[in-house]
């Protein structure tokens, strides 16, 4: 196994993803059979290659940046119309801190 | 009324000879496309107000004598991953099932000022993964031209939308395939343009190295086009390129003698045998009109799929973080605490394969494994690339298959993660590269599925992709 389910665990933690017992076992073969065909990727010898870190970059380091300029932005009615929970111009969450 | 008949130029004329008017033609296309959208399930929503405006603003400029635009009265669907503005924007999420936006992608808005019509929104794979539209929160799509097969994916509405002649031209996405996947699936034509070549601005972010916008129609010109009046720099998306869009359908004179075209060896093994066949007649097709053929090595293709899969989750598991139950998607209602709201939220609102990717992105960033898979990935990225600036120093265009079969039948390959990516082996490595690629039909099996015939070109070198595939049309349709 490339994978356990521990390891899947962590991992769900990290990904903020409360994954069912199921769905645990179900991913950890699919994870696993998914990572044993990317070893296939050391067959090759990379040391001595560049990662490709960018697409297409011929452009000066400072010509994509647009013109610092004032503009209007999202109201804030706009951008709290999707919220699932909102009030008084802000979003709402359950209780962070406990008194 | 099916739409099958009509070109982006067909309308011009028709609506300048007051044929008809562009309001006319929306209402027909929209009760047309509602009326047969169930056999499909291609559109997810209709936008009957903002297409009646629309065709309204061209008529008044026929009227005034002004010119209505290069777009003007064209029907036209956009991959409900692509944000409108007031106009439900879905993702083919159940996170996003009620996400008005706030804004327009700048693709929308160039297409709208061109005198485009938007008739609604379409299905896809959510958040754009998957090779079949089977992962939609809103159903699968079926295949208009075989109705108990996929359409292919991500942007399986987007192609079926053409097939079934519900919309003129439509708007996809692509990071693995999922623009020339489709359009071979369902027997039209899919553009991926190099990567830069279109704003990605309000284009859901997927894995943002990889992410294409591209157009969908049913001829070559018909997508030509649309992505001249998308194309071009766009100051709200900074990876946009400042290269000047060249005029693609000047160039379409069908002359294509002496181009020199390259056969990739790595993609003819392991086809199926009629849809090899049927490439192989193009390129029959491709000799008569003057084009020379040569086989070509593309060597690191077998690695292409480990790569991508590396590289394109990393990227998701980022972008997809931001789907948390607090600013625009739905939330668990059962969660008491702020973390449990993340989690549970997520836990509810993505679907089995968002998760198996959001998973396998945050495993191959975690601690200590950074070095073994994403940076590893990067530099077999690389030599992809490298792959084919080679073989364009021998060649001009390169000609391949676009998948290694036909469509298959809705749940075939749903529960095999790894054989459905497998089937993305030929699309994928263009991605990678970031050149110029496209689908074009080129014939059908006994069966009669659509086979498609992939041109890949050198970055922004879409002129001569666009001219290969429309000397074939026209000489394989005539």
């Amino acid at each position: 196994m490339k994978i356990t389910e521990q390891e899947v665990r962590r991992v769900a933690e990290l990904a903020n993803l409360a994954l069912s017992d199921e769905e645990i076992a179900r991913m950890a073969l699919d994870l696993d059979g998914i990572l044993s065909h990317i070893d296939k990727l050391n067959e090759l010898d990379t040391a001595n290659v560049e990662p490709m870190a960018q697409v297409l970059y011929d452009a000066e380091e400072t010509a994509t940046l647009r013109e610092d300029r004032e503009r209007p932005p999202l109201t804030n009615a706009d951008a709290l119309a999707n919220a699932p929970a909102s009030g008084a111009g802000y979003f709402k969450v359950p209780k962070v801190i406990e008194r | 009324m099916s739409l099958a008949a009509y070109t982006i130029d067909s309308i011009r004329s028709d609506l300048l000879a007051k044929k008809f008017s562009a309001a006319e033609l929306a209402r027909d296309a929209l009760a047309y496309a509602e009326a047969e959208n169930p056999k499909t399930n291609a559109y997810l929503t209709f936008a009957p107000e903002r297409a009646l405006a629309a065709a309204r603003a061209v008529d008044a400029k026929i009227a005034k004598g002004e010119d209505p635009g290069p777009l003007a009265g064209v029907p036209i669907a956009v991959k409900d991953v692509i944000v409108t503005r007031g106009l439900r924007t879905t993702c083919g999420s159940k996170l996003l099932a009620n996400y008005i936006p706030p804004y327009d992608a700048t693709a929308v808005i160039r297409l709208e000022q061109a005198g485009g019509v938007i008739l609604g929104k379409t299905n896809c794979d959510e958040f754009a993964m998957g090779s079949s539209n089977e992962n939609s929160a809103f159903g699968p799509v079926r295949n208009p031209v075989a109705l108990d097969r996929v359409p292919g994916g991500s942007s399986g509405g987007s192609a079926a939308v053409i097939a079934q002649g519900t919309a003129v031209v439509s708007l996809g996405s692509d990071t693995g395939g999922s623009i020339r996947q489709p359009a071979a699936f369902c027997g039209v034509t899919g553009v991926t343009p190099t990567y830069g070549r279109v704003s990605r601005y309000g284009l859901t972010a997927f894995a943002s190295s990889l992410d294409h916008i591209g157009p969908f129609g049913r001829t070559t010109r018909d997508a030509a086009r649309l992505l001249q009046v998308i194309a071009g720099r766009d100051q709200m998306d900074s990876t946009s390129a400042f290269a000047p869009v060249p005029d693609y359908n000047a160039a379409l004179d069908g002359n294509v003698r002496g181009i020199k075209i390259g056969l990739p060896r790595e993609y003819f093994e392991g086809l199926a045998s009629e849809t090899g066949d049927h490439v192989m007649a193009a390129v029959d097709v491709l000799k008569k009109l003057g084009c020379e053929t040569r086989e070509i090595q593309l060597p690191h293709t077998p690695y292409a799929v480990a790569c991508y899969y590396i590289i394109a989750t990393a990227e998701a598991s980022a972008n997809l973080a931001r789907y948390d139950g607090v600013r625009y998607t739905m939330r668990a209602s059962s969660a008491g605490t702020l973390s449990d709201m993340y989690r549970l939220t997520r836990e509810e609102g993505f679907g089995a394969e968002c998760k198996r990717r959001i998973m396998l992105g945050t495993y191959v960033l975690s601690a200590g494994y950074y070095d073994a898979y994403y940076l590893k990935a990067q530099k077999v990225r690389t030599l992809v690339a490298r792959d084919f600036a080679n073989a364009f120093e021998q060649v001009d265009a390169i000609v391949a298959p676009v998948s290694p079969f036909p469509a298959f039948k809705i749940g075939e390959k749903v529960d095999d993660p790894i054989s459905m990516y497998l089937s993305d082996i030929y699309t994928i490595t263009g991605d990678l590269a970031g050149i110029p690629c496209m689908s074009v039909p080129c014939g059908r099996t006994r069966e009669g599925l659509p086979v498609g015939l992939q041109i890949l070109t050198r970055h922004f070198n879409e002129t001569l992709m666009f001219r290969v595939a429309d000397a074939y049309e026209k000489a394989s349709t005539q």
